[in-house]
């Protein structure tokens, strides 16, 4: 169970823009008629794609409305789930994932270079309010680690280098390519045993 | 070693088009619609006689599993194959990897396996942050449809499959299948109480079988090759082959299939490069993803990779996610990271699980300073005991047993650790 910051300045209302209503059609035909309540979660998700990557309090009434459940209800579910933000982060919002099989392989040394040129302050936003950065629990690629999520993509098979280059490249709105960071397509072993590519 | 002739995910590296086209000429969607038309007791036996135990941690038996199923679809009650793939246990990403390079093998291993059990819809739980792998896995639902592989008269054979993809958003619990069940139905992801087991009260109310991304995936390859096939690799109870995932200091961290009862420093030295600084530098090694306990270096040295090894050794296959510490590590600091992540992720629903996975973490960062007395350990050992049994879902368990397993093969280590630190203080 996570404690979750919630933004003080609240919009008084939001809407969904109308390709995310079609794309709302289109959820809740996933799901029994009578079960509707079962697209709360994507519908928070496309709340907080359309909210600038958090979900304000109006929007999860306007849920509640649409899903004709108690918006309480609703704030539950926002509040109990990591990814859902409920006070703004950064245009580049960087989870350091820290768990044991990403520590032993140097995630620590990626956090302080977060410090460095992101905020010294975790959850806070950088100096020009680019960015923002986190530490979060295993992102299944531990394969790959050190590894980091910046919005939707993963950046993995880190070393420090790699790492600035990132982090100069939100700088200048200009990443590397995500994915592995040496060249991997996958979790292949650098020498192949097996599975020769013809 | 596994040969590549034996291999059923000849795409684990994404060599080859994902795309379904690419997909066939590997094999996938060949002859689905005759494996089919032999009926829900032959799939279900062949199944049963692969001894295809699950690949999401618990190790059950799958074809018993589907058995579970009522054979009746009451009209009101619908069946339902949910797949599992929220993979969050630290030290496991082979899902992913099925996903985004043999999406195609898991499709069809959802029609077979919907049609198994009666169910007409099929959920994928993808974990929220994979959400660039649900895009891959969506287009190729889309090319499956659009192939008439599924939906009306799936692959010509007058049964009819959906299959939808449901996003988490980030929660580790969601992995247990009810807690999975209650997220779909729009709650928060606190497990249920079982029984009732889902096969029969499941997802809003119905009869559903809960299964991982991987054991679908090799249903196909097993209907196609037989289930005598594939129990021909490992021994009895522990078949197959099996994708393991080593992590941590090893030179060459990599996801591999092998045979099932590989031995674990062969798998480690062939496949993944070898503990960094050789096998005389290796310290301890989680076997099967954070929740399994650890294993000394002098277990390390024979231990044989499938479930009932690992059971006699007091640990467990779990996911097999391999992580491997080498002796630079300080091993109290990195189960004391392990525990913080139990303190974060537990849903709050059980007074032992919710506070007890804070004292175990704060008495290991206070270990781990050398903050404590050596008495303490026999408390931390308590607290574990005080946890495990007492919960409503296996993570407590899941919380308990590194500790546990840290306790067992480490306490000289600290013991002498808190003695030293106190003498220090003193
Ligand atoms: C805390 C907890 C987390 C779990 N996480 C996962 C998971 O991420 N993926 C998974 O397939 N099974 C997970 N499981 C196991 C599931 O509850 C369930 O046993 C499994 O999905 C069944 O599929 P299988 O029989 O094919 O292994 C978890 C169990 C627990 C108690
Ligand atoms: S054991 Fe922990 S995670 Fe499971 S239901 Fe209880 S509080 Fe939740
Ligand atoms: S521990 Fe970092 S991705 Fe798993």
């Amino acid at each position: 169970m996570s404690g979750k910051h919630v933004e003080k300045n609240q919009p008084t209302s939001f809407e969904f823009n109308s390709a995310n209503l079609e794309k709302i059609n289109k959820i809740l035909k996933k799901y029994p008629s009578e079960r509707k309540k079962s697209a709360v979660m994507p519908l928070l998700d496309i709340a907080q794609r359309q909210h600038d990557n958090w979900i304000p309090y109006a929007a999860i009434k306007k849920i509640a409305e649409i899903l004709e459940m108690p918006h309480i209800k609703v704030y539950e579910v926002a509040t109990f789930y990591s990814m859902y933000n409920l006070a703004p982060v950064g245009k580049y919002f960087v989870q350091v994932c820290t768990t044991t099989p990403c520590m032993l392989r140097g995630s620590e040394k990626i956090v302080k270079l977060c410090k460095k040129y992101i905020s010294e302050k975790e959850g806070q936003l950088s100096s020009d309010n680019k960015a923002s950065w986190v530490e979060v629990e295993c992102l299944g690629a531990c394969v790959s680690a050190p590894m980091m999520q910046i919005n939707d993509d993963f950046f993995e098979d880190l070393n420090e280098d790699t790492a600035i280059k990132i982090f100069e490249g939100i700088k200048s709105d200009q990443l590397p390519k995500f994915g592995s960071q040496k060249g991997r397509i996958g979790f292949e072993p650098n020498k192949r045993l097996t599975l020769v590519k013809n | 070693m596994l040969q590549d002739k034996d291999r059923i995910f000849t795409n684990l590296y994404g060599d080859f088009g994902r795309d379904i086209v690419s997909a066939k000429s590997r094999g996938d969607w060949k002859d689905t619609a005759a494996l089919i038309a032999k009926g829900k007791d032959w799939i279900i036996n062949e199944v049963k006689l692969s001894e295809l135990r699950g690949r999401g941690g618990a190790g059950f038996p799958t074809g018993m599993k589907w058995s579970f199923a009522p054979k009746e679809i009451k009209t009101g009650r619908p069946h339902y194959l949910i797949i599992n793939a929220d993979e969050s246990e630290p030290g496991t990403c082979k899902d992913r990897d099925i996903i985004r390079f043999e999406p195609q093998k898991l499709i069809e291993g959802c029609l077979i396996s919907s049609y198994a059990i009666g169910a007409n819809t099929c959920y994928i739980y993808i974990r929220g942050e994979y959400f660039n792998e649900s895009k891959i896995l969506q287009e190729a639902i889309n090319e499956a449809y659009k192939e008439g592989m599924i939906g009306k008269n799936a692959c010509g054979t007058g049964f009819d499959l959906d299959i939808h993809i449901h996003l988490g958003a980030g929660a580790y619990i969601c992995g247990e299948e009810t807690a999975l069940i209650e997220s779909i139905e729009g709650n928060k992801g606190q497990p249920r109480l079982k029984p009732p087991f889902p096969a029969l009260v499941g997802l809003y109310g119905c009869p559903t079988i809960v299964n991982n991304v991987e054991t679908i995936a090799v249903v196909p390859t097993i209907l196609k090759r037989g289930g005598k096939w594939f129990a021909s690799f490992g021994r009895a109870k522990n078949t197959g082959t099996k994708i393991f995932c080593i992590s941590g200091n090893v030179n060459n961290p990599c996801n591999v299939e092998e045979e099932m009862g590989i031995p674990l420093k062969e798998l480690i030295e062939k496949h993944a490069g070898g503990v960094v600084g050789g096998w005389e530098n290796l310290q301890a090694v989680i076997p099967g993803g954070s929740s399994m306990p650890v294993l000394s270096k002098k277990i390390c040295d024979t231990i044989k990779m499938d479930f009932d090894s690992l059971v006699e050794v007091q640990s467990g296959l779990g996911t097999a996610g391999v992580v491997v510490i080498d002796k630079s590590q300080d091993i109290v600091k990195c189960f004391a990271r392990i525990a913080r992540f139990y303190k974060h992720e537990s849903c709050g629903q059980c007074t032992p699980c919710r506070e007890g996975t804070g004292w175990m973490w704060r008495m290991l960062e206070r270990i781990n300073k050398g903050d404590a007395d050596v008495q303490e350990i026999d408390m931390l050992m308590d607290v574990t005991k005080q946890i495990e049994g007492h919960t409503i879902c296996a993570f407590g368990e899941g919380a308990s047993w590194p500790v546990q397993g840290l306790l067992r093969h480490f306490r000289g280590e600290i013991e002498q650790r808190l003695t030293f630190k106190n003498k220090k203080i003193a």
